[in-house]
């Protein structure tokens, strides 16, 4: 395995330290994994703390930054952040507004930011939690963790990020990315599985010739396994896998998202397949990011998240941003 | 009678067969989840060491709760809240006392153990580490070494289960076959215990 890494100890600092000397717009605590836009805390405004693994990058820190989040906590290689970092977080970007945790539904994720929820509490910090569960391929059952928080956190992030940026209240800033979670949708397909640093193998075997349907973003297997299948055919798949779980009533955001080692060139054509699957089902599309948004380090695939926006949330994906990873209007 | 000095062997006993066993049980891992549970129980384990020589806790309650609190700011994942609130528990019920004996131990490991299960909401037959866990507090009451042979038994007994809980829950019917990483890690925790005791005569 190569990789373009020092030693897999330090990767996470490592890249901390790069991206801090790229984005002089971001406040990057690389000791304490930290990272948080250079203004903060705004006053009046909720504060917005997001984080999870790293390996997923963008994913978090790429979305901090004006209209977004507040601040993000990269954990070690799809290793949930600690509590420390969260609580930590949330001081630095609270302005007596509150701060809103955004957390996808791992249970790492969801045990350490309740952990975290507590310290910030203690501290007199008001803390609301948005818990991202949007991946159909996951059974939400009694006895299941529930389901996997994958592409919605971006319109979570965004949507309620904007929110916070109009100076919402947090119980507002709460409701809006609970609503946004609840009417998002994703399904991902891997070509590949991916290497995290520490094992320098791939987490998965995944032979030639095969792909593997309903992954999430950890490199983890997925629902079932098929023959490798054309493009259209995934496009038909997954587009049907989500709408099958929530049949659509508004225009739609789509996030055709790239896993991490497919090229724009591979995800471009998917899209088109995906936007012929809505066409044919009579989904209209108001909006559509394609790109490497949500990745899972150097795996091969795409996943597919709609979410169903109504003016309110329309209004508020158009709001103006300005981050390393999504910015417009700014 | 066991003393914190017994207690802190027994963490630095754990950091040393964690440091051994790491690759296999991130292999176990990688079979079912996403192939850290190794490197990050090590990463706790050695801060748990180096924050206990540094601090020098003068209580059995003092060296556990300092070790959970010191696992939950290292690993992250879900291994760190759950395995740091076993031990910031189970320290919490042991209380100011300078020396504890063996059942007074059992009881309050049982209590560590019912934190972790309301915590991962895990019951017994989840394919989580509770299935090492409450079977070796059910055997501590006849010995260290029978709580031994029922944490590595009941990690054993994890292969032919589904996953309910955790990472490998996403798995369903796949996750069968595979011996559990936390139980396995538990085991080696229990293991632990048991060697130090024996070390000590206990």
């Amino acid at each position: 395995m190569r990789m373009l890494i020092n030693v897999p100890e330090t990767v996470v600092a490592d890249a901390l330290r790069g991206f801090a000397a790229a984005y002089p717009d971001l406040t990057v605590d690389v000791e304490n994994r930290v990272i948080v836009r250079r203004d903060a805390p705004v006053a009046g405004q909720v504060g917005l703390v997001s984080g999870g693994g790293s390996g997923h990058e963008p994913l978090h820190g790429g979305f901090v930054g004006p209209g977004m989040l507040s601040a993000a906590c990269p954990g070690e290689v799809f290793t949930s952040p600690v509590p420390d970092q969260m609580a930590r977080a949330a001081a630095a970007v609270d302005s007596g507004a509150g701060v809103l945790f955004v957390v996808k539904n791992y249970t790492g994720d969801v045990l350490n930011f309740d952990m975290a929820a507590e310290l910030a509490e203690d501290e007199g910090i008001q803390i609301a939690k948005v818990l991202v569960d949007d991946d159909v391929a996951v059974t939400d059952s009694l006895y299941t963790a529930g389901r996997r928080g994958t592409g919605a956190t971006l319109f979570v992030e965004k949507i309620a990020g904007a929110a916070a940026a109009e100076g919402q209240p947090l119980e507002r800033v709460e409701a809006i990315g609970r609503k946004v979670n609840e009417n998002s949708r994703s399904f991902g397909v891997a070509l590949s599985a991916c290497t995290t640093p520490a094992k320098g193998s791939p987490t998965f075997d995944l032979p030639d010739g095969e792909l593997e349907l309903g992954i999430g973003i950890h490199g983890e297997p997925g629902r079932e396994r098929r023959p490798m299948m054309t493009s259209g055919e995934i496009a038909d798949f997954a587009v049907n896998a989500v709408l099958e779980d929530m049949p659509p009533r508004d225009p739609v955001l789509l996030l055709v998202n790239g896993l991490g080692a497919t090229p724009l060139l591979e995800l471009y054509g998917f899209h088109a397949e995906v936007q012929r699957v809505l066409r044919e089902r009579g989904v209209s599309v108001a909006r559509t990011l394609v790109g490497n948004y949500v990745t899972s380090l150097d795996m091969a695939g795409a996943s597919v998240t709609l979410c169903q926006a109504d003016e309110e949330l329309l209004r508020l994906w158009d709001a103006p941003v300005r981050t390393p990873a999504l910015r417009w209007g700014m | 009678m066991l003393d914190a000095d017994f207690f802190r062997r027994w963490m630095t006993a754990t950091a040393a067969s964690v440091d051994r066993e790491a690759e296999r049980l991130t292999a176990l891992d990688s079979a079912i989840g996403d192939a850290d549970h190794g490197s990050n129980l090590q990463r706790g384990f050695t801060a748990v060491t180096a924050v206990l020589e540094k601090e020098a806790p003068q209580t059995p309650g003092a060296v556990l709760t300092l070790a959970g609190r010191q696992l939950i700011s290292t690993v992250g994942g879900a291994s760190g809240p759950l395995y740091g609130t076993l031990l910031r528990r189970t320290g919490k019920a042991l209380g100011d006392a300078a020396e504890v004996g063996t059942e007074r131990l059992a009881e309050a490991l049982r209590a560590g153990v019912d934190g972790v299960m309301t915590l991962g909401g895990a019951a017994p037959g989840d394919k989580t580490m509770i299935d090492a866990l409450v079977p070796a507090v059910d055997a501590l009451a006849t010995g260290f070494a029978a709580a031994r042979a029922a944490a590595e038994e009941g990690a054993q007994a994890t292969t032919p289960l589904q996953a309910r809980k955790g990472r490998a829950s996403y798995l369903g019917e796949r996750s069968i076959g595979h011996q559990d990483p936390g139980a396995t890690s538990s085991a080696l925790l229990i293991a632990a215990l048991a060697d130090t005791a024996e070390a000590d005569g206990e």
